[in-house]
């Protein structure tokens, strides 16, 4: 690649994360629904970061290799968010199931809303 | 690119192998930082869920303004340390210089506008253990949420500092001419670390300012 196309690259990256910035901005003043707000805002933030790994980091680019440290660092991300998530979504169920009596120590808290 | 290159060390067989070494080195850590950050992700994300009525009370006393010329700051600031970065594949000097110093002033601008905040915030009794005083919910958990709020923004800011450490030493480097299209992987590196920091902030920005606002 050429240093002109490869300058342009940026300047467009640079643009597109600009304009992303000020879209994520305008639409959370305005009221989605339920999910939609935070799923958007994360949505964005996820092609914003893709762009920046993607060009600015040269990912695109790079050997297989660096593909492997990056997937195995969303990998680990992804098992940390999903298997702390699922605990703590399912754990209101733990009182009503076999254990029904004991509930659970986070559980208690988290509902009544009280300080930990 | 030769075997005499003089900066390849004895324990490689020729420049490429000792660049993909440092890429395979820089992409590791980063790695580590993303668990790194990510710990203190998912502790927001499930605090956030449990206290979500008083997290986004507490979350709309953060200057949506200033949080957002922070990100443009940092945006302007990665365009310009991927600049300095290809200056140096190109071997041209004088810009290698110019783009690292001006990395470095949108750096610290961004710390100044940053430390504005913080001290807005000391005025405003929200820094939790400071007389800390919230009106419009629990207080306890705005603390929570401030906690979170000081601790993600203030590792990240001490990640822009070491970063513009790093950006000071290769500015001196460049300007004795020591980087060239055969030699510039410092440059490379602390560009990946610059545009690692500046993701981070690309999270925490909707997270911590946007999410409570509608």
């Amino acid at each position: 690649m050429n240093a002109e196309k490869m300058i342009r690259n940026y300047v467009m990256v640079f643009v597109a994360l600009l304009v992303l910035t000020a879209t994520t901005t305008a639409v959370a003043f305005v009221d989605l629904g339920a999910p939609w707000n935070t799923t958007l805002a994360l949505g964005i933030a996820v092609v914003k970061a893709s762009l920046v790994v993607l060009f600015f980091m040269h990912a695109l680019y790079s050997r297989p290799l660096t593909w492997v440290f990056l997937g195995a660092g969303i990998l680990c991300l992804i098992i940390l968010f999903t298997f702390t998530l699922a605990d703590y979504a399912t754990r209101d169920n733990v009182g009503a199931g076999p254990l029904a009596g004991a509930p659970a120590a986070g559980a208690s808290a988290r509902t009544s809303g009280t300080t930990p | 690119m030769s075997k005499s290159h003089p900066r390849l060390l004895h324990h490689f067989d020729d420049p490429e192998q000792q660049l993909e070494a440092s890429q395979s080195g820089m992409w590791l850590f980063l790695v580590t930082e993303i668990m790194f950050f990510g710990g203190m992700f998912i502790g927001y994300t499930v605090y956030r869920e449990a206290y979500f009525e008083v997290f986004a009370h507490a979350s709309n006393h953060l200057s949506v303004w200033l949080g957002g010329i922070n990100t443009a700051v940092l945006i302007c600031s990665s365009l310009s340390m991927a600049m300095a970065v290809h200056s140096a594949h190109q071997g041209q000097r004088r810009k290698i210089v110019f783009y690292l110093l001006l990395t470095m002033v949108l750096g610290t601008a961004f710390l100044g506008i940053k430390f504005t905040e913080y001290y807005h915030k000391y005025g405003e009794n929200l820094i939790p253990g400071l007389d800390f005083a919230f009106k419009e919910g629990n207080a306890g958990q705005a603390a929570i949420f401030y906690s979170f709020y000081f601790g993600m923004t203030g590792l990240h800011a001490l990640h822009m500092i070491i970063g513009l450490g790093l950006l000071s030493f290769l500015a001196v480097q460049a300007a004795r001419g020591r980087f060239s299209p055969l030699y510039s992987t410092p440059v490379e590196m602390t560009g990946l670390y610059w545009h690692f920091v500046d993701i981070v902030w690309i999270f925490l920005f909707p997270l911590l300012y946007l999410v409570g606002r509608h």
